[in-house]
């Protein structure tokens, strides 16, 4: 792999950019892989990288139905935070954050990891009382986050809607400094350039079929659209569809599949400086480095994998939004879209192994699985190659739902879905 | 946005005045109290979360208030129909096997309940 810097764009300006190699190579699947990652997202491509660079594991493969980050990877808006309220939240999601910070070095791409900000607008006094705990659970733990009066969070966001008479009034508002935002599509590329490097198999436009077990009920490889692939250990990452493929294993999951919706305006000049967040009306709101405004809907109510979602949705975000910031209500949305989340009952992500010997899972990260991804699969790629989990995610285990030690983060997420 | 046949009404009815129940035909254990934590997880927690065909409640909340079945495509968000509480699982023909024993829920007592 050549190296991408400053002088790298220098030379290709010289030669016409004739010199830029791919950058993963896509080869025929082998026999057997120690490793078999099921989703390419960043969560897969992550683990694969992180098995190989931190593991020594590289005779892996990730295998993708359609193409690198064209699941929920690249249908979110991008947040990153780490201000959630329970220790086994603010432990993988601080990880992450951390992991995010120096991202765009350890992989040679620039994800465009952007800390501009991330502000919790409190419309009631349950919001106050709210916020409050979390910061205050945040600054224990050693996590940014502070309180905001109304004119303090005007002066961070000038376009915002502070008055008296506004629909929904703003009596303060969280903010951590450290959350921001990064680029979707340059995690999954980023990811994937980097494992290939290192020898992992990237397989596109494969789709897993079936999971083939042995006598012994351990896994032995998958049934995929290109045929019987071995396999020593089969790792799921699949977002939406884990429901789908662990089926093929006879393994219930209590996740639920609904469609959560964003989209984005047209592109304009530099307006808005950072993430802003609305629980009680459900908005949230930022700016791409494009110009487009990203804006996040909520999830739907029924199970579906549609990836559409209903207009009425949509249209109750973008009230809200205009509401806040009154100048957005001329601006024109240009694209829509919704991605399949899996949703946990305590709305807490599960990574651990399954009732299945060599059988991984990685899911219901919901509607939050986009911050998680480098802490996520840092911490994956340590289960599946020790086989059992990091210290810092030993709290998701699937048999907490048996246990009862649920990681109650629904009524704590920033926003309700 | 879905429209959907409330059995009650017995008329279409936009989403808006309806509130998802979660998967229907799940009966609660009567002794829950004595069930073990596998059959409680099973019961309360796991989900088929299936592509495809599912057995689903809505709540008419904002109409009649009754709570009905529905049989639907997860992929296409097509209803093949909805039917009242209580009535058995239908057989979806060319969709569903007819293999599975009915399970009744306790909406089956209050099913003509006006």
């Amino acid at each position: 792999m050549r190296k991408y810097s400053v002088f790298a764009v220098a030379r290709e300006a010289m030669r016409g950019h004739k010199g830029w190699e791919a950058q993963w190579t896509s080869p025929e699947p082998r026999k057997e892989y120690d490793v078999i990652i099921v989703g390419g997202g960043g969560h897969g491509l992550g683990a694969a990288y992180y098995l190989a660079k931190e593991h020594g594991i590289t005779n892996v493969a990730v295998i993708e139905k359609g193409w690198l980050g064209g699941g929920n990877t690249g249908r979110n808006t991008t947040i990153i935070r780490s201000n959630y309220l329970y220790d086994e939240s603010m432990d993988i999601y601080e990880h992450s954050l951390k992991l995010w910070e120096g991202l765009s070095q350890d992989l040679n791409y620039n994800v465009m990891y952007s800390p501009r900000g991330v502000m919790m607008l409190s419309h009631n006094v349950h919001d106050k009382q709210s916020f409050s705990r979390h910061i205050h659970a945040n600054r224990l733990y050693g996590i940014d986050n502070e309180w905001l009066t109304p004119q303090q969070a005007k002066d961070f966001v000038p376009v915002l809607d502070i008055s008296a008479s506004a629909r929904y009034p703003i009596n303060g508002a969280a903010l951590q400094r450290r959350g921001g935002t990064a680029r979707h599509d340059a995690v999954a590329w980023g990811y994937a350039r980097a494992a290939s490097d290192r020898g992992v198999h990237v397989i596109q436009n494969c789709e897993v079929k079936g999971i083939r077990r042995g006598p012994d009920g351990a896994v032995t490889g998958v049934e995929t659209s290109k045929g019987f692939i071995g396999a020593k250990k089969i790792a799921v990452s699949a977002s939406g569809h884990n429901s789908v493929i662990l089926s093929m294993a006879d393994v219930k999951l209590p996740l639920h599949s609904v469609p959560l919706q964003a989209l984005v305006s047209e592109p304009m000049k530099p307006i808005f400086p950072c993430v802003v967040m609305s629980n009680s009306v459900h908005a949230y709101i930022s700016q791409s480095d494009k110009g487009e405004l990203v804006i996040g809907a909520g999830t739907d109510q029924y199970n579906s994998y549609s990836q559409t979602g209903g207009l009425q949705i949509i249209t109750h975000t973008l009230d809200a939004i205009c509401e806040l910031f009154p100048m957005f209500r001329r601006v024109k949305m240009m694209r829509q879209w919704g991605g399949i989340t899996d949703n946990t009952p305590d709305r807490s992500a599960i990574q651990g192994v399954t009732p299945v010997k060599n059988l991984f899972v990685n899911c219901g990260w919901g509607t939050g699985g986009f911050k998680a991804t480098p802490g996520s699969a840092h911490l994956f790629a340590h289960l599946i190659a020790k086989g059992e989990p990091h210290k810092l995610a030993a709290g998701l285990t699937l048999d907490r739902f048996r246990t009862g030690r649920l990681i109650d983060e629904a009524a704590a997420a920033a926003v309700a879905h | 946005m879905l429209l959907i046949y409330c059995p009650y009404c017995e008329e279409e009815r936009s989403e808006l005045e309806f509130r998802h129940g979660g998967d229907a035909h799940i009966a609660r254990p009567t002794n829950i109290a004595d069930v073990t934590d596998e059959a409680f997880e099973e019961y309360f927690f796991l989900r088929d979360n299936p592509k495809g065909l599912i057995f689903e409640r809505w709540r008419h909340i904002h109409g009649c208030g009754r709570f009905f079945n529905a049989a639907r495509d997860t992929v296409s968000d097509k209803f093949y129909l909805t039917y009242k509480a209580g009535e058995p699982k239908p057989v979806i023909p060319g969709v569903s096997p007819a293999t599975e024993k009915t399970v009744e829920t306790y909406e089956a007592t209050e099913g003509t309940a006006k």
